[in-house]
């Protein structure tokens, strides 16, 4: 595998970094790790990458985990197109 | 009379540390020292220098010349003042007839064993046998020169057994046996300062001589690192810069900062004319006191490089040859670019990489550029690749960023704890300091899968050596956690003071389970299990523990995790907050930590401040007069995918070759090969600029004014000390693209006419720096962050009486093991790091005599990997992982355990990176460096991806004639 894969699209590797934050998040107590991983992409992923993983959520989320499903209300979804 | 350049006044031993005063009298003067202090320095205080040769106040005092013969009321004999110390009352004479007498007596022996060529010496002027035989009133020697160690050949014409030639195989400085006086301190510099211990005395008596270890062995060929403190420390022409000898001597000197890694060591550019001619460590430096390695001293060779590019190019397509243009047409073509890309692509279309080798101030105003004329976020610097994952967990667990010491911080310290990163190569100066800390008996704990020179070398062992397979930091930490918390071994008190008692408690439970312990983790990290209790007791109880950490620990899928964990060590410990402990990040590049302060984070303002917090947003925005973008930008590797994408079209890139250092080599060329407009800021045309538009000719650190942060928060001065070569500082080239693009606009135009402005700036938008000036640095000579009014002089430790936080926070540190895994066709594991001579891509180092030491990037492999593979020392192998695969030569050591490999980055030839993966860590997009499962095996030549490159970029540096 290979997340640079340019024909992949930028979803595989937006979906494998959104599980790495959950995987970090889900050994902390449950609601905290949700809050904590909604403000970690809204603090670091620009909108055009959160743009992207509402692309991914919008058609149901496929492949990620179910701590980034859980905390996508609390995700900001980009206002302006980039 | 001579008007030379004043040298810093040389005490003749080292300063006493004893609070305990003596008070004494030393011809008819009364003077009050610290206990312990020499009869020598004591004089010196007053300024009576007594006559030396062995002695200089590096190093501790020997007692072999007998020139520095005192005499003291009621005692016996004539004792030397360097080995005399004061005692309370003393009557001290330091001339009388029969010490003048005695004095002569040495001298005329030192003399009759050495040549007179004086005039023609390179040492003329810069001699201290010179000024001794000057100083006793030497007028003529009575022996007759027999048997000397000086000429070559005897009287009757046979050759002088006792003579040996120069010895020039060191690229920078020479030995000439012949001006040797075998006083011994190019011997205990070595010993003692460096720590190197490549010199010794050979033979006795008459027969002495200094070597570089075995009779066989050269300067060059011993173990000598060329650090310079021999060279500095030598009172004669026998260890002598080369460019001393080549030029003479210097005409004045400036004080300016090494541009070279995150020590920031102070130097004395001495200068003739806008000549360097040498560059001198720097006896008030705070960062390196007194001392140097082979890259500050003795490399900058580079910056008269005929590789250097000294005026502006641009072309249409990568594909043409480049053009020299003016500075003018230069600017107009980029700002034209730029602007059309903005208008067709939207302005996050764009975005910038700030350079952690220029100053704060050219960092200031690259991320300003994007932020107020491009108006977005979109800026990076290469901490994103080093230690952005220090930047989130200490900043999460203790409430800021920053290493918590100074560097002087290492001599209080009790046991020291070094996690992925090897400062004998990658921060010397630092690790001289350290060593001398050990030899003192401070025990040592390493954490690294080499075995590398911290874990053994002369008068150094690790007491343990946790030699963990890579990847697995998280698990080696939390196990020591766990052994820390399950043997009760934290400090309770510290922990319920200063951190908030509950997490603690969930931490402790988290800690406390049976999977974290070392018997569990063992499987997966290849440690010991009672290695890893017995280093968990030692940092927990041996006194002040202290910890520095690499690269070996950032760069992981888990870089993040691992730091939260060092931090959660500390802490529970109790072993932050005074000196001698705390949690200390070796910043990689000169100013890494500086382009982190001044806002280089797509995320942050200057200061650390989130770019979504409204107030901070003011602050800038009333300053600039411009909206700021409330949103994070993108960050080097999300650019890149951007790039690919097609929404990211224009970068200016300042003093960074991400082609080269970044990881996975495929997709950053892909990237930029995406782009309409690539602008290269730099002084060579590196492998970024193989893919650039337009090219902007940089300055040295000789050529500018400015400042460098180093690693313990140093704010240290940069002084031009000639003119730029290419015309312009780097602040003034940015501020001319600012500029460029606001013309037309209406926007308001930058004016800055020196960089004490850009300071002011900083000074005035950032709280940290509200105090900073640059007239308060030339006063203090340096100043720690945060400066303000708080703490005006700066602040040397931090958290001192609390965390910058409040209340310190635990937390959980869950091993995660990173998707990079062997198999079967990859079954070894790549790491990388960095050696002594060489600097990051080697772009400046390459370019200078460094490469006598390291000409090509060296694969490591275990004798057995080797052996299997049928691959021999020397031999050309290829090196695969999933992404890539490149070929260089291979080097067999037991340094490496079996089934990891290992090599460096310096040479754009070996493409390392062509290697390295997309992985990265999960807070901050760290690359994985550390981790690159791999095959290797025999190869006859260059990968097709090699030769392809190479092709590539030797197109794409064609300059056109001119016209």
């Amino acid at each position: 595998m290979s997340l640079n894969d340019t024909h992949a699209g930028p979803h595989a590797k937006l979906i494998y970094m959104a599980n790495q934050i959950a995987k970090f998040m889900e050994s902390k107590p449950h609601d905290e790790g949700l809050t904590l991983l909604a403000s970690h992409i809204n603090d670091f992923w620009e909108p055009r990458m959160r743009r992207h993983l509402f692309e991914v959520l919008d058609a149901g989320g496929a492949g990620l985990r179910p701590l980034v499903l859980e905390a996508s209300a609390a995700i900001k979804r980009p206002v302006v197109a980039a | 009379m001579k008007d030379f350049i004043i040298p810093d006044r040389d005490f003749g031993t080292p300063a006493a540390k004893s609070k305990q005063m003596v008070t004494l009298t030393i011809d008819g003067f009364d003077i009050t020292v610290p206990e312990g202090t020499s009869i020598m320095r004591a004089a010196a205080e007053i300024g009576i220098s007594v006559p030396k040769l062995c002695a200089t106040d590096s190093i501790d005092a020997f007692g072999s010349c007998r020139l520095c013969l005192v005499e003291i009321e009621g005692r016996n004999g004539t004792p030397a003042s360097c080995t005399t110390p004061v005692a309370p009352g003393i009557k001290v004479h330091t001339q009388n007839a029969k010490l003048k007498q005695l004095r002569r007596g040495v001298m005329e022996l030192y003399i009759s064993d050495h040549p007179l060529d004086c005039l023609t010496c390179s040492a003329n002027g810069d001699c201290e046998l010179q000024d001794m035989a000057g100083a006793v009133g030497l007028r003529d020697v009575r022996y007759e020169a027999i048997d000397t160690h000086f000429k070559v050949k005897d009287t009757s014409g046979i050759a002088n057994p006792n003579y040996i030639p120069r010895d020039d195989s060191n690229p920078y400085f020479s030995y000439d046996p012949q001006k040797c006086i075998v006083c011994s301190r190019c011997v205990r510099a070595c010993e003692e300062v460096q720590g190197t211990f490549a010199l010794t005395i050979e033979g006795r008596g008459f027969d002495s001589r200094v070597s570089f270890g075995a009779k066989t062995d050269t300067a060059l060929s011993s173990d000598c690192v060329s650090c310079g403190a021999c060279v500095q420390a030598c009172p004669t022409a026998t260890l002598q810069e080369k460019s001393i000898i080549e030029i003479g001597t210097p005409e004045r000197s400036v004080i300016t900062t090494c541009a070279y890694c995150g020590v920031g060591c102070s130097f004395k550019a001495e200068m003739r004319g806008d000549e360097l001619v040498r560059m001198v460590p720097y006896k008030h430096g705070k960062a390196n006191r007194g001392h140097s390695c082979v890259k500050g001293r003795f490399a900058y060779g580079y910056a008269s490089h005929k590789d250097r590019i000294l005026n502006p190019m641009i072309r249409d397509s990568i594909n043409d040859p480049w053009q020299e243009v003016s500075w003018d047409e230069a600017m107009d073509f980029t700002a034209k670019r730029m602007k059309g890309i903005i208008e067709k692509h939207g302005r996050h279309s764009v975005g910038v990489i700030t350079s952690s080798r220029c100053t704060n101030e050219e960092a200031y105003l690259v991320q300003k550029l994007t932020r107020a004329v491009f108006m977005n976020n979109n800026t990076d610097t290469c901490a994103r690749v080093c230690h952005s994952p220090t930047g989130y967990g200490l900043g999460q667990t203790l409430g800021t960023s920053a290493g918590t010491q100074d560097f002087d911080s290492v001599e209080e310290t009790d046991v020291v704890m070094i996690i992925g990163a090897n400062p004998a190569a990658a921060h010397p100066v630092f690790a001289s300091r350290l060593k001398k800390r050990l030899r003192q008996g401070a025990k040592l704990i390493v954490v690294d899968p080499r075995r590398t020179e911290m874990v053994e070398s002369p008068h150094v062992k690790a007491e343990h050596h946790l030699a963990l397979t890579p990847g697995t930091n998280v698990a080696i930490v939390t196990a020591l956690a766990h052994v820390i918390v399950t043997e009760g071994l934290f400090d309770a008190q510290f922990i319920q003071d200063r951190c908030d008692w509950d997490e603690f408690q969930d931490y402790a439970e988290f800690v406390s389970q049976s999977q974290n312990s070392p018997e569990s983790v063992a499987l997966l990290t290849g440690v010991p299990a009672a290695e890893v209790r017995a280093a968990a007791r030692l940092y927990a109880k041996g006194g002040n523990g202290s910890i520095y950490y690499g690269l070996g620990v950032t760069e992981h899928s888990q870089g993040s995790t691992t730091v939260i964990g060092i931090a959660n060590l500390a802490m529970m410990t109790g072993n932050i907050g005074r000196p001698g402990v705390g949690v200390n990040p070796l910043r990689g590049q000169n100013n890494v930590q500086g382009s982190c302060d001044m806002g280089s984070f797509p995320h942050e303002l200057p200061g650390y401040r989130h770019v979504k917090g409204e107030g901070v947003r003011d602050i800038f925005e009333k300053a600039w007069g411009v909206k700021i973008d409330d949103e994070p930008g993108l960050r080097i590797p999300n650019m890149l995918d951007a790039a690919v994408e097609g929404t990211f079209k224009g970068l200016y890139c300042q003093g960074e070759d991400i082609l080269q250092s970044d990881p996975d080599t495929k997709h950053v060329a892909a990237g930029l090969a995406a782009m309409d407009c690539v602008i290269v800021h730099d002084l060579f045309l590196n492998e970024t600029a193989n893919y650039a538009h337009v090219f902007l000719p940089g300055s040295t650190f000789l050529e500018k004014d400015g400042t460098f942060t180093n690693a313990e928060r140093r704010i240290n001065m940069v002084r031009k000390v000639m003119a730029p070569r290419n015309g312009y500082g780097d602040w003034e080239i940015t501020q001319m693209l600012a500029n460029a693009m606001l013309k037309d606009t209406g926007g308001a135009k930058w004016t800055y006419t020196h960089p004490t402005q850009i300071m002011d700036e900083i000074a005035m938008t950032t709280p940290s720096f509200a105090g900073v000036s640059y007239e308060k640095i030339e006063t203090m000579g340096s100043i720690q962050w945060p400066c303000n009014d708080k703490a005006p002089e700066g602040t040397p430790l931090m958290h001192v009486d609390g965390f910058v936080r409040g209340k310190g926070k635990f937390i959980n540190t869950e091993y995660v093991a990173t998707d990079e895994k062997t198999g079967p066709r990859f079954p070894l594991l790549l790491t990388t790091g960095r050696i002594l001579s060489q600097y990051n891509v080697g772009a400046q180092t390459r370019r200078t005599g460094n490469v006598a030491w390291h000409s090509e990037d060296l694969l490591e492999i275990h004798p057995h990997d080797a052996e299997v593979r049928g691959v021999k020392e020397g031999d050309f192998v290829r090196l695969a992982s999933r992404s890539g695969d490149t070929t260089l030569r291979a080097t067999i050591t037991d340094k490496v355990n079996p089934g990891v490999v290992y090599t460096t980055f310096h040479h754009p030839d070996t493409q390392a990176n062509v290697i390295t993966t997309d992985f990265s860590d999960w807070a901050t997009n760290c690359p994985e460096y550390k981790v690159t499962a791999v095959q290797v095996s025999p190869s006859n030549g260059p990968s097709e991806w090699q030769e392809e490159y190479n092709a590539q970029a030797a197109m794409s540096r064609r300059i056109a004639a001119a016209e």
